[in-house]
Parts: C-alpha cells; sequence; structure tokens
C-alpha cells in the first residue's frame, strides 16, 4: 500500500489519526452512554440506607472486594451453592461497584440474612473463633471505632450526582435515618420506615447506645441480596433474557 | 528516491531512502502475522453479529443464534433438576421416619444434607458439627430443641430468634445485667449451676442459692435443673455448656444471658434440602 503521501503531509497524518482515535473512542465510550438499556426493570431494588452506605464504605476502604466478590455468575454450581443468579440491577447503585474478580473467600452476593449478626461480629472480632479453617484477618477495630458519619448527608449528595435516586428528604435527613437503623428505640423510626421501606433496624453490632463501624459494615452485609424478591421476579420474561 | 532497490546482502527491497549512506530494510510483515491479524478482524466482525453484543437505547443487540447465558444456566439447572427429580420427589413425598429406614433415600439425603451442610451451616455449626461457643454442637446428644428427626427439621425450617413468625423463641434474662438480682446473688447461683452440673461447688453457697434457683431458674430450667425443651430451656445438670463451663463462662453466662440467633432457612433451601439436612444432622451422631 502506498502511504507515502500520508507520511510527509502531516495536516493530513493528524486528521487521519485524530480520525483513528475517534472511532476507537466511540466504540468503547459510546454504548456505556445507554448501557441502562441492559439493567433489568425490577421491584424492590432501594437507595442503600445511610448506615448500609457507610458501611459499603468501610467495605471498600478494607478492601474486602480483593477476596471476596459480589456477583453469582450464570454457571449451574453457583446458583446451587449461593442462590439465584446476580442481576445487574442489584449493583445499579453501587459506584463503583464491588463484583469483585477473585474469591479466596466465598462470595457475599447473597450473604444477607444467612448468618446472625452475632456471628458476623464474632467473625470479624477473630474469623478463627467460628471458622477454624479461616485465613481472614480479624477487624477487631470496626468495634472499637465510633462511626464518623459528619460526612453522611454529602455522600448521599455525591451518589445522587452519580445518578442514585436519593430524595431531597433523604439527604435532609441523612443523619438521623443513619442513627435510626442502629436503634429500634428511636423517635424517627417511623420517619425511617418510609423513606427507606423494610430495610431492617437493630444494634447490629451488639452495643446498644452506640454506632460503631462494625454497625454499618454488618448492616450492610444484611441486606447484601436481599432486595430483589425473587420469588415474583420472572427470569424467563423476554425482557430479562442476557 | 522511489526507484526499487535490493539490498545485496539479505536480498530484501530498501526503503529507498538513504542518509549518510545508511538504508533501511523495508521487511514486509510476515503473512502469517497478517494472516491471524485479518482473521481476528472478521472474527470480532462476526461474534457481533452472531452473540450478543451492542447495548441499544432500549436494550440491545441478541445476535443472530439468539444466545443467552441466563437460559443456558436455567436449563442447565433445569436438567440438573430433573435428573434429581426422581429422588426430589420421593423425599418430598417421604416421611422423615421412611427416609431413615430406605437405605437409597438416606444415602440421597446424606448425600444432599451434606451439600447443603457445607454451603449453610458450617460457619456457624464448623465444619464436622463440632460448634463453637455460642453454636451448638451437632454431634453430640445434647439438644436445646430436641433431637428427633421432626424437631431438627423444624429448628432448620423457622430458625432461633429469627425473622420467621414462628421461629423457635427463648430469651433468658440478664440476671446481672438488668439488675434482676444482686452480684452476690448470682455468685452463688453460679455455684449452684457447677453442683447441679456434678462438679464440686461451695456447699453454702450452693445452700444460699436453692430458693433463688426455684424463684427465677426452675420455671425453665426445671426444679431438677433438667431443663425443658419446648422453651429451649438446656438441661443443666448434663455438663454441657453452650457457653464455656468454667465458672466465670457459667457467671457471664447468668449475668448476660446470651442467647444466639439461628436464621430461618425457609424461603432460602427448598423444603427438600431442609428434608435432607434434618436426616444429615440427625445423623451426626446425637439424633433421637
Amino acid at each position: 500500500m502506498n502511504h507515502g503521501w500520508l507520511e510527509k503531509n502531516s495536516i493530513f497524518m493528524l486528521i487521519g489519526i485524530i480520525l483513528v482515535i475517534a472511532v476507537g473512542g466511540a466504540v468503547e465510550i459510546a454504548p456505556l452512554f445507554w448501557v441502562n438499556g441492559t439493567v433489568e426493570k425490577i421491584d424492590g431494588m432501594r437507595p442503600y440506607t445511610p448506615l448500609e452506605l457507610k458501611g459499603r464504605n468501610i467495605y471498600v476502604r478494607e478492601g474486602c472486594y480483593v477476596c471476596h466478590s459480589q456477583q453469582v455468575r450464570t454457571l449451574r454450581d453457583e446458583v446451587e451453592r449461593y442462590g439465584h443468579y446476580s442481576l445487574a440491577a442489584e449493583s445499579m447503585y453501587d459506584h463503583p461497584f464491588q463484583w469483585g474478580s477473585e474469591r479466596t473467600g466465598p462470595d457475599l452476593a447473597r450473604v444477607g440474612g444467612k448468618y446472625s449478626d452475632e456471628w458476623h461480629r464474632a467473625h470479624l472480632i477473630d474469623p478463627r473463633s467460628v471458622v477454624p479453617e479461616s485465613i481472614m484477618p480479624p477487624y477487631r477495630f470496626l468495634f472499637t471505632k465510633t462511626l464518623d458519619y459528619r460526612d453522611v448527608r454529602q455522600m448521599l449528595t455525591a451518589n445522587r450526582m452519580v445518578g442514585v435516586p436519593y430524595s431531597d428528604a433523604q439527604i435532609a435527613a441523612a443523619k438521623e435515618d443513619l442513627e435510626a437503623q442502629a436503634d429500634p428505640n428511636s423517635e424517627t423510626q417511623d420517619d425511617f420506615r418510609k423513606r427507606y421501606g423494610k430495610a431492617e433496624v437493630r444494634d447490629f453490632d451488639g452495643e446498644p447506645g452506640r454506632i460503631t463501624e462494625g454497625d454499618a459494615l454488618i448492616a450492610y452485609m444484611q441486606m447484601l441480596g436481599t432486595l430483589v424478591d425473587f420469588k415474583t421476579y420472572r427470569a424467563n420474561a423476554p425482557e430479562h433474557r442476557r | 528516491m522511489s526507484k526499487k532497490e535490493v539490498d545485496d546482502v539479505s536480498g530484501t527491497e530498501t526503503t529507498g531512502h538513504e542518509w549518510d549512506g545508511i538504508k533501511e530494510l523495508n521487511t514486509p510483515l510476515p503473512r502469517w502475522w497478517l494472516g491471524i491479524l485479518y482473521a481476528s478482524i472478521v472474527w470480532a466482525i462476526s461474534y457481533w453479529i452472531v452473540y450478543p453484543a451492542w447495548p441499544t437505547l432500549s436494550g440491545y443487540t441478541p445476535g443472530l443464534l439468539n444466545h443467552s447465558q441466563r437460559d443456558e444456566v436455567m436449563s442447565d439447572v433445569a436438567a440438573l433438576k430433573s435428573a434429581r427429580a426422581g429422588q426430589e420427589q420421593e423425599l418430598a413425598n417421604s416421611s422423615l421416619t421412611e427416609i431413615q429406614r430406605n437405605p437409597d433415600m438416606l444415602q440421597f439425603a446424606m448425600a444432599a444434607g451434606r451439600a447443603a451442610f457445607g454451603d449453610n451451616c458450617v460457619p456457624c455449626h464448623g465444619a464436622g458439627g463440632q460448634g463453637a461457643r455460642g453454636y451448638p454442637n451437632l454431634n453430640d446428644d445434647v439438644w436445646l430443641w430436641g433431637g428427633k428427626l421432626a424437631d431438627i427439621q423444624h429448628t432448620i425450617t423457622v430458625g432461633v430468634r429469627s425473622a420467621h413468625p414462628g421461629t423457635r423463641q427463648s430469651q433468658m434474662p440478664a440476671f446481672g445485667r438488668d439488675g434482676i438480682l444482686k452480684p452476690e446473688q448470682v455468685d452463688d447461683l453460679s455455684e449452684y449451676a457447677l453442683k447441679l452440673s456434678g462438679r464440686g461447688a461451695d456447699a453454702r453457697a450452693v445452700r444460699r442459692a436453692g430458693s433463688l434457683f426455684t424463684e427465677n431458674c426452675a420455671a425453665c430450667h426445671g426444679a431438677d435443673g433438667k431443663g425443658n425443651r419446648s422453651l429451649g430451656a438446656p438441661n443443666l445438670t448434663d455438663n454441657e455448656a453452650l457457653y464455656g463451663k468454667t465458672r466465670e463462662d457459667i457467671r457471664d453466662q447468668i449475668w448476660n444471658g446470651h442467647g444466639g440467633v439461628m436464621p430461618t432457612w425457609n424461603g432460602r433451601l427448598s423444603a427438600q434440602e431442609i428434608k435432607a439436612l434434618a436426616v444429615y444432622v440427625h445423623n451426626l451422631g446425637g439424633g433421637e
């Protein structure tokens, strides 16, 4: 092929380079603008509560995703072990998503409700006390560190900016809602329920009167995989094919 | 400059340029390499056409093959289900005792129970069902809520202090923490409990605790301390304790009234899986 003329006319060379990069960029970037079309429309998904969101941040901070995935893949054995395969919609409020890429520990996509809060507490404080063969490091400090949630409103606002549909009321009451979820006797219970429906309310870390990082992390984990009601989800529906 | 020139040594064409007497060979790309490049491009484009590839505004391009990973896994699971269907059906239709008596069904239930136990129960009850502090050992003949097949099945189904409306429910008061008893009374009761389990205890403290036990503990644990399974109250005479056997452990338990949570498995596991689990746990060694 005779490309000598292109190499000798720098303006054409420049236009050529721009064209090639533009095609490459368009192919990689453009589909992301309508990738939402592939997210299933399902019932049950709600934005995370402020406490769960704080817990999620701790999950990210501690690098849990390095050893734990949050994605039940469409493989028979995984469905047998962990339950229904993960849906795109289940991570639509994750920024960033926590699918992970390796499993030193088990998948956590459906861990919510599987074990008791007390178990999570014992396991985070000393994994070997309940699972002798575990190689997970201990996270004892989560239960001595009081949760710092001065920034929780900003966190919700930031999440709204990237597309999580928090309402103005949810953002305004973020702090109260966080406290309400960790204390079943709080006066703002009803408001919290109104805003977050069936979210679990209790003292997660077994230490009433104090909200620790452990509270947040356990609240987050007990929610994982429980939002979508798979009894009403029609996996065979054509719009849910992938 | 555009005149073709062949290098004498290598026999390859040069680019025709010359800088200070240096010329550059114009070696073409190997044919096999180019072949692979073009084949990959063709492969990629046909892949887009044949398989699901591009997101669109209202979905995605499904591709000519109409392939779906989700359909695939569902048919895999369905195939597995139909392979097991005969035995699953038998499991569903038979009573727990019938399963226990029929060697074929027992073998199937044990295999299914073993798998379900590994996936769901091991984190608390241990790989061998040996339990841990606060999580009952399933190998021994000590049962809080009963060790018959039906009892085990019911416990797995509803859980203990779980979110299930029919959950097994028992709550030992925190006698010390909540100020129901004075610290010295808790001390005396600890001695009493030690004595009940057949170990050495301070005789005077035991005598002092006698009426305390009747007033505070006997309602659930029985006047003789042998427990009451319908209330989930453990037998205090068997020298087995969920939260430790030492004097300090016993005192801590009377003080704080620990009680663990077992989740309900109803919904997460199928009725057959729960049956298989009940049979498996029953056969770990302690079944009644």
